[in-house]
């Protein structure tokens, strides 16, 4: 089997700008990473680049923005020289996506079932029947209680929680190697958030896949994840093992844990977080 | 002397054959200064309850009594300019085409207040903003500081009670503890009686004294501040959302979610006081 240690995604010196009437704007500046069987959690405020980091891994950027790297290496192939076309193999059946709100990213006009069943027919290129024995099996897996019913419903006819799990077997169905969460869970309540969390968390773990998690959640993330990148102002300032989060050595990683309020050390004043320009300089 | 009574508060909207009973029968007692947390998933009924109180919502039986004053379905304008409501999206909450001095100056103007410059001007200091803002429009601020003009907004009637909906679930860590800080001196400073209402537990403990926890429009448990930081508290719905706020808990995934939807199944206990 894969060990760990073995990148799936390797990212060098990666950088997205957006040219704009006023000037070029660096969303995200020189960041490396490597991605390997494992869950890596990369965290930030908003406009620090997370998300805009996750898209560009996926070439999903909007089309005026460049993404410039030394190295984007993913499995076999080369991100950076990739055509549309064996890009298009790549997403969706190798690198998946899920997003925020299943509410705005499955398709309002199409059932679930045909939504699930869409990505194992064009990628694997299997009949309709196949198609469907392999959805409703998938929808078991994610804890779909009778996905015969759940096949044929439409979008705004499933909870939040439950559309959340149908977006996660839309994305493990074709059996990716690499998963690019943005911020799964932020519209989901608490008790929905821990199920669809642990049926993501089964899944990676038996498959030995590997996740990128992209939150705004500290203690989600560090509890979730096996590694912690903290990106400010579209640069990694620190990456750490999620267990040793708290004794990170960044200031704006210190800061951002006390600005938290918490259970376990409640504290009459929370600390405010003071920028430092030094931050912006590598 | 409790500041806001509360006595089996039923609040429903629609009628006839689309009436639904969102809230049913809650009763609570709100100290003066005391503030006083809700909390629970979407669709609980907490921020229904604010809207009883605010007077957003008039159809609600049940009795209501605000700093002695018992509250009728009709109320009038000094009644209402009592509690003040600030709402979770800064974003949507501020007209996107006044002046921030223009937003502060309307609820003077409803109200026929005198000395509109001078509490506008005191307002915007109270909450941390330079005076200059006043010629600003929402969208040339940040998320925080339209946080704080909403607050200002609140404030600036001189209400008892501040109704807080989500205040800080809009913002990121950093803003939601500048803003989390000066709730907490707003209250100090000119005791004020908060009601909050958040889905974050950790954001409740930290600003308020004891906190509800509501499910399916009940009250599952009332808690106060020790119980939660010592981790006592008895309802295994409550025991849910602290473990929720610590992040994810592994542990076997089986018994896990079988768990977790049997405690959603479970009816919610009714507290009556």
């Amino acid at each position: 089997m894969h060990k760990i240690s073995d990148p799936i995604l390797t990212v060098e010196n990666m950088s997205v700008e957006f040219p704009t009437l006023s000037g070029v704007v660096t969303a995200v500046r020189n960041v490396s990473f490597t991605v390997g069987r494992e869950k890596v959690g990369i965290i930030g405020e908003s406009g620090s680049g997370k998300s805009t980091t996750g898209r560009a891994v996926m070439r999903l950027q909007p089309p005026q923005a460049i993404v410039k790297a030394n190295r984007m290496q993913f499995e076999d192939v080369d991100l950076l020289t990739a055509t549309e076309d064996q890009m298009l193999s790549v997403r969706g059946r190798r690198i998946a996506m899920i997003l925020q709100d299943p509410k705005y990213s499955l398709n309002p006009v199409m059932t679930v079932g045909e939504q699930i069943s869409e990505t194992v027919i064009l990628h694997e290129k299997v009949s309709r029947k196949e198609a469907r024995a392999r959805t409703i099996s998938m929808l078991e897996r994610v804890k779909i209680r009778d996905p015969q019913r759940v096949f044929d419903l439409y979008p705004h006819e499933v909870s939040g929680g439950m559309g959340q799990r149908i977006m996660i077997s839309m994305m493990l169905i074709a059996s990716p190697s690499l998963i690019i969460a943005d911020e799964p869970t932020s519209a989901l309540d608490v008790t929905v958030r821990q199920q669809v969390l642990s049926i993501l968390d089964e899944l990676v773990v038996e498959r030995n896949i590997g996740l990128i998690f992209v939150s705004h959640d500290l203690n989600l993330v560090r509890s979730f994840c096996d590694r912690v990148i903290i990106m400010y102002a579209g640069r990694i300032v620190e990456t750490i093992a999620a267990a040793d989060l708290d004794n990170a050595q960044h200031p704006y990683t210190r800061g951002l844990l006390n600005a938290l309020p918490s259970l376990d050390h409640p504290r009459d004043r929370l600390e405010v977080l003071r920028r430092d320009p030094k931050w912006l300089e590598n | 002397m409790s500041m806001i009574t509360v006595e089996h508060l039923a609040v429903s909207y629609g009628s006839g054959d689309t009436l639904s009973r969102v809230v049913q029968d809650v009763s609570f007692e709100v100290a003066r200064g005391e503030a006083f947390g809700l909390v629970g998933e979407s669709g609980c009924g907490k921020s229904t309850v604010l809207g009883a109180l605010a007077g957003r919502n008039k159809q609600w039986t049940g009795s209501i009594v605000i700093d002695g004053e018992t509250i009728g379905q009709k109320r009038s304008k000094s009644q209402l300019a009592k509690q003040q409501m600030v709402f979770q999206d800064p974003f949507g909450s501020i007209h996107p085409r006044h002046t921030i001095g223009r937003t502060l100056l309307e609820p003077l103007e409803i109200h026929g207040k005198d000395r509109r410059q001078e509490r506008v001007e005191k307002a915007l200091s109270d909450v941390g903003l330079p005076q200059n803002f006043r010629y600003r429009f929402p969208h040339q601020l940040s998320g925080g500081q339209r946080q704080r003009v909403a607050i200002a907004r609140a404030l600036i009637l001189e209400p008892s009670i501040l109704l807080l909906d989500e205040p800080t679930s809009a913002l990121d860590v950093s803003i939601q503890a500048e803003i989390l800080n000066l709730l907490k001196d707003l209250r100090e400073r000119e005791t004020l009686t908060y009601i909050l209402v958040s889905h974050d537990l950790a954001v409740v403990a930290h600003l308020c004294d004891r906190v509800a926890v509501m499910q399916d429009g009940g009250f599952v448990e009332i808690a106060d501040k020790r119980q939660l930081t010592e981790d006592k508290v008895t309802h295994p719905y409550t025991r849910t959302l602290v473990d929720g706020s610590r992040g994810y808990v592994h542990h076997n995934l089986r018994a896990d979610a079988d768990h977790a939807l049997s405690s959603l199944e479970q009816p919610p206990v009714r507290l009556t006081s």
